[in-house]
């Protein structure tokens, strides 16, 4: 019994330090932000790393998702004599809930792994110490850069998500299943409303990339510096964030319709 | 202040409460070539990281030029690790950069050089490692020798005071330890250096140094001039210093006895 109470407590000890070091560690990721001459060429590498190779996989799948909620929107739309509603249908599930969590999920899976990897590496290799030991502050020349490029990047992707997912609907809804082109378009201009849908959306994905770049660095920064700790780490980078990101989704939503 | 380096009454506790060092006290004596030593896991490493700052001692001083680094802010940190320059074990270079620009990393992080400057300053530091012509290769080009050598350049290329090294000649083959240890020896005296060699290769670091102190247990175990060293007749020391298998250091980890070992096994 006593030994049961014990573990409890020491695991309850060890959740609490690991949750302070992660705040030290964000905090000191956001007040330690890259400077103009020297960490701006590093944001934008970041930028690059973290957004631009994203790309690839955020358009084929934003493709893919607008194509199947068309089909799926419109046969059940079609039944109710409704099938002209199939651009705000697709226009509003993507940019208030699809295009921020999927955009999200894809962007842990490629960039946040990515970033953990990349920096439990570098800690398993003695480059961050090295860093230290060089006076240069690894938070401000690895941590910060990838952070900002995390919060900067998925707002980015999301819009890019969502403007290709509307593009696969478009495609079959009007390109295959003959909606009229102008019927699809100007319902879903009606329906969709610049702030609460879009800006919505966005500031979701400002949070999630925020809070995914958080976990990607922490656990990349606090990963043991062996091969099986930073499979370990990076694996959680991933379960963490996208069990954040849904979790999160659910009180942004809550809060933005104005149940709170 | 003719000590560099003043470690008094050192103690140090890892987090999971096993104590690394119950009482120490070293000098590093300023432009000489000073060598700790001692067997794996006896906390050399962390020595090093204590004296630059990486981690905090549990109680007792440490002083680098009169500063003591455990009260310092980070600042003032970091303005005295610009005054160091260590040599990881596993080099620590970025492997993203090219051994020019490794080596040019401190340079344009913390001068205001011009480009032209920082490219003869690395070419002379690159010289200095007989290196030079190995500017455009990866880190993952070179061999374990070479990789300490760009990054023994690295860490002299702010000109430092003190240069540590942690285990500079584990897994170099014969030609690279010669290099290695020449060049040990040679930068100290050409560049003014203080130097700290962490080592567990009695023979090659006993050639170099000026003073050595031998660690194990928690404590100083002895410390001299190398031939003080080697005319010690501590069973301890000379267990070590000959690489003798059996001794006050056991071949065995301690363990009940094998026949009653064997008796009480259960299958796997």
């Amino acid at each position: 019994m006593l030994t049961s109470i014990n573990a409890l407590g020491r695991m309850g000890i060890h959740y609490v330090r690991q949750f302070g070091r992660a705040g030290m560690l964000l905090s000191q990721a956001i007040f330690y932000p890259p400077n103009i001459r020297k960490g701006f060429p590093l944001l934008m590498q970041q930028l690059y790393s973290e957004g631009v190779l994203s790309l690839l996989i955020i358009i084929v799948s934003s493709l893919f998702i607008g194509m199947v909620v068309a089909l799926q929107g419109y046969h059940t739309l079609v039944k109710f004599g409704a099938a002209q509603q199939l651009g705000p249908l697709v226009a509003l599930s993507v940019t208030r809930e699809l295009g921020p969590v999927v955009a999200a999920l894809l962007f842990a899976g490629r960039a946040g792994s990515a970033v953990t990897a990349e920096i439990g590496l570098m800690k398993a290799t003695e480059q961050l110490s090295s860093m230290e030991m060089m006076a240069v502050d690894p938070i401000r020349r690895v941590i910060s850069p990838r952070f900002w490029g995390g919060i900067i990047s998925l707002p980015l992707l999301t819009l890019i998500f969502n403007a290709t997912a509307i593009y696969g609907a478009y495609l079959v809804g009007v390109k295959w299943l003959g909606l009229e082109t102008g019927v699809f378009w100007s319902n879903m201009q009606a329906a969709v409303d610049f702030r609460l849908d879009i800006f919505n959306g966005l500031m979701k994905s400002v949070v999630f990339g925020g809070v995914i770049a958080w976990i990607a660095v922490y656990q990349g920064y606090y990963a043991q510096p062996t091969s099986a700790g930073i499979a370990t780490a990076t694996t959680r980078a991933v379960v963490y964030s996208s069990l954040a990101v849904l979790g999160l989704d659910f009180v942004l939503t809550a809060m933005m319709i104005g149940g709170w | 202040m003719n000590n560099l380096v003043e470690i008094k009454q050192l103690v140090f506790q890892h987090d999971n409460g096993r104590t690394l060092f119950k009482s120490i006290d070293i000098t590093i004596p300023r432009g000489k070539v000073t060598a700790i030593m001692g067997p794996s896991g006896t906390g050399k490493t962390t020595l090093l990281r204590l004296i630059g700052g990486q981690l905090l001692p549990s109680q007792g001083q440490i002083l680098v030029d009169g500063q003591s680094v455990p009260d310092l802010s980070r600042d003032e940190l970091y303005q005295l690790r610009m005054r160091m320059g260590m040599l990881f074990q596993n080099s620590g270079l970025f492997t993203h950069l090219n051994v020019f620009d490794n080596v040019a990393f401190p340079l344009r992080e913390h001068t205001p050089l011009s480009a032209a400057m920082i490219h003869s300053l690395v070419l002379m530091k690159l010289e200095m490692v007989g290196l030079r012509g190995a500017g455009q290769l990866m880190p993952s080009a070179l061999s374990g020798g070479m990789a300490r050598r760009v990054a023994l350049a690295r860490a002299i290329a702010l000109d430092p005071e003190l240069i540590m090294y942690d285990e500079p000649f584990t897994g170099q083959d014969p030609i690279s330890l010669g290099v290695l240890t020449k060049l040990v020896r040679t930068l100290n005296d050409a560049l003014g250096l203080t130097s700290v060699i962490v080592s567990h290769d009695v023979q090659e670091t006993l050639a170099i140094a000026d003073y050595v102190y031998i660690i194990a247990g928690g404590e100083v175990l002895a410390h001299g001039t190398p031939d003080d060293i080697k005319d010690n007749q501590s069973s301890n020391l000379q267990q070590f210093i000959k690489g003798l298998p059996d001794g006050p250091v056991p071949f065995h980890y301690a363990a009940i006895p094998l026949a009653e070992d064997l008796l009480r096994a259960t299958p796997c």
